[in-house]
Order: structure tokens, then C-alpha cells, then sequence
């Protein structure tokens, strides 16, 4: 549908282009992390591109993934990145759209943050910060949205545990569950 | 000293003959004159609506006047689902109220955190402050919510409710540390 995003932005950022795909009718491009912020300031910026719309950011996690028809070893490990971050762009003067895929390691999860090109992913970025620990470089209020400043960890990577609570208050007298007990 | 859980018919008639005329006749003045606080969090309100409004009516039981200040009514009605960063706000609000106080858990949620279990959802609002009656259910029936005001209804005449027990232990302990 809008190969020829892809096409664009192979002839013109090649160097930072890392694999693309077309999955489900959309187009995706992986981009090389250093490279970002250049490549989503000219797919903004230039008039036949023109992403004025920004759709939504979020991460995977491949903690678990395993891909149906490949061998186990083509799953994440500690060389291959645990987390992708994705940007939806889309643009309602020519109506095309593309996705950006930014792989990020579990040591270093931080990428540049796109905020200052589109706001509308100030509270989204805030948000995959406050799920999945990833740091946006030079986001402007980068702080927990959704979960209170005590809680430890990210609770959407796949390694939380499932059952764990952080209460911020509990009763000093509560009853024992009976079933819990025995 | 825990609470109370559960008792039966025979204690509970004991216990009802054993209050005084005068505790007999305002815990029947009570039961009939339930100020609500519904503390709506969830998608619970909109059967809670149902069940105030006229087709169910809840008014019938005497708990037909909802305050929007917990200063002002002494019946708060937990409905939908509490979240961990909601607890203090819960418990801010249940100091708030008069005493004596009833506190009702409505839907799965408010009891025991439903389908949500996980790092958010707490698991139940009696985590953070003691509830009287839970009524189950994905919504509840609003005939469930009636009759778990009539539960309550009945156990505010036999002096069950929570704060009614405690104010009683604490009777208790001041009679026994005088002596």
C-alpha cells in the first residue's frame, strides 16, 4: 500500500535502513538506532513524505518469542536485541503510512525520543517508559504515567512476575483468607 | 483481635436479645435511614445506576438518597474495580465517613479483584479497609444488590456491622481496663 515510502526512504537513508518488510498491508522499516531522528525528521519535513499524524509508539518484548517455523535458536538472545520499539506514522495528505521498528538491548534500552517532532508522543513515549523501561533521550518529562513514582521495575516485560503487588497501603488487622491458609 | 466473619442464626438471635431496648430501637431507626457514597470506579456503575433508579429502586429499603461527600453519609458502596494506586484515596475517603459506617463491595472486583490479577488490581478492597457484605457477580443482579442491602439491613439491627463491633470491643476493653 505505501511501498513507496519504502522505496523513498531506502534511496534517500539507505545507510540507515536495516531490513524492511511488508506485514499485513503495512510497511515496516527497521531503522538503525543512531540514525532515527534524522530519518524522522526528513520523513516529516519533506513535502512528499509529509507524516504529519503520529499514530501511536510502543515496544515488544521477545522475551518468550518463538516463531512458528523456525528453529529455537531464531529466537531472542542475549546478542539479538530483546526489545523493538515501533513508531506508527501516518500521513493525512497522502494518505500513506509507515511503521518504524527500532531494536533496543536489554542493557542499554534507550533510544532518541521523537517528541520533539511530532508532541503527540510526549504521553505515549511516557507510557512505554513507565511499561517497559525504555528511555527516551531528550523527551522532555520523562516520568511514570500510568503506575505511582514507588513502584520497582516494569511491569510489562515479560519477565515480572505475574502474582507480584506493591501495595502503597494495607490494613493493619486484615483477616486471614482460609483458603490461602490451609 | 480479628474481625468477626461469621455466625449463626441461633448467636445471632442471642445477640440481638442481649441488646438493650434503647440499642435495639436506634439500630432499627438505622437500617432504614442508609446514606449512600457510591465510590464508582468502574464499569459496576452503570448497573449500580440501574439498581438506584426507579425499576429496581433501592429507595424501597430506606438507602435512597446517594451523598457525594463522605462526610455526609455513612453506607459506602465499593463499585467497580480498585487499583493499587486507589487504595489511598479509598482509605482516605472511609476515614472520611461518620461513624458508625457500612461498607458494601459490589461486583467481583471491589471483592476480590475479579479477572484482574495482576500488578495493578488490588486483590479486593478489603485489602485496605473492612467490608461488610460482598456481592458477586460480572455485573451483579440488581436483585443481588437488593439483597445484600437487606443483609446489611439485617445485620445493622443485630449490631454486626463492622464499626458496630468495634465500637463494642472497645467498650469491652475500656470496661476491662477500668476494672
Amino acid at each position: 500500500m505505501s511501498q513507496k515510502v519504502l522505496d523513498a526512504l531506502l534511496a534517500k537513508h539507505g545507510g540507515a535502513v536495516v531490513h524492511t518488510e511488508s506485514v499485513h498491508g503495512d510497511e515496516v522499516a527497521w531503522i538503525a538506532r543512531d540514525h532515527l531522528l534524522a530519518v524522522a525528521t526528513w520523513l516529516r519535513d519533506e513535502p512528499t513524505m509529509a507524516f504529519d499524524s503520529p499514530v501511536f509508539v510502543t515496544c515488544i518484548d521477545r522475551l518468550d518469542w518463538r516463531p512458528v517455523g523456525l528453529p529455537p535458536s531464531a529466537a531472542w538472545t542475549e546478542e539479538r536485541p530483546r526489545f523493538e520499539v515501533c513508531y506508527q506514522l501516518r500521513s493525512s495528505t497522502h494518505r500513506h503510512r509507515v511503521r518504524l521498528k527500532i531494536a533496543v538491548t536489554e542493557k542499554d534500552p534507550h533510544l532518541p525520543s521523537l517528541t520533539g517532532l511530532w508532541s503527540g508522543f510526549n504521553w505515549q513515549e511516557r507510557e512505554t517508559f513507565d511499561m517497559y523501561g525504555i528511555r527516551f533521550e531528550g523527551h522532555p518529562d520523562l516520568r511514570r504515567i500510568y503506575l505511582y513514582e514507588e513502584f520497582v521495575g516494569y511491569p510489562l516485560r515479560k519477565d515480572y512476575p505475574k502474582d507480584k503487588r506493591q501495595p502503597l497501603v494495607r490494613r493493619d488487622d486484615l483477616p486471614v483468607n482460609p483458603i490461602r491458609k490451609s | 483481635m480479628g474481625v468477626e466473619l461469621s455466625t449463626t442464626r441461633l448467636e445471632d438471635a442471642a445477640k440481638w436479645a442481649k441488646q438493650s431496648l434503647l440499642e435495639r430501637g436506634v439500630n432499627w431507626g438505622r437500617k432504614f435511614s442508609l446514606f449512600t457514597y457510591p465510590f464508582v470506579t468502574a464499569c459496576c456503575g452503570m448497573e449500580f445506576m440501574s439498581a438506584a433508579a426507579p425499576k429496581y429502586d433501592l429507595a424501597r429499603f430506606g438507602a435512597e438518597f446517594p451523598r457525594f461527600s463522605p462526610r455526609q453519609s455513612d453506607l459506602l458502596m465499593i463499585v467497580g474495580t480498585i487499583t493499587e494506586k486507589q487504595g489511598p484515596a479509598l482509605k482516605r475517603v472511609y476515614d472520611q465517613m461518620t461513624e458508625p459506617k457500612w461498607v458494601i463491595a459490589f461486583g467481583v472486583c471491589a471483592s476480590t479483584g475479579g479477572f484482574y490479577q495482576n500488578y495493578h488490581a488490588m486483590p479486593g478492597a478489603d485489602q485496605v479497609i473492612p467490608v461488610d457484605v460482598y456481592i458477586p457477580g460480572c455485573p451483579p443482579r440488581p436483585e443481588q444488590v437488593l439483597d445484600a442491602l437487606i443483609l446489611l439491613q439485617k445485620r445493622i439491627a443485630e449490631g454486626r456491622g463492622h464499626s458496630q463491633l468495634r465500637d463494642k470491643r472497645e467498650q469491652l476493653a475500656v470496661a476491662a481496663s477500668d476494672e
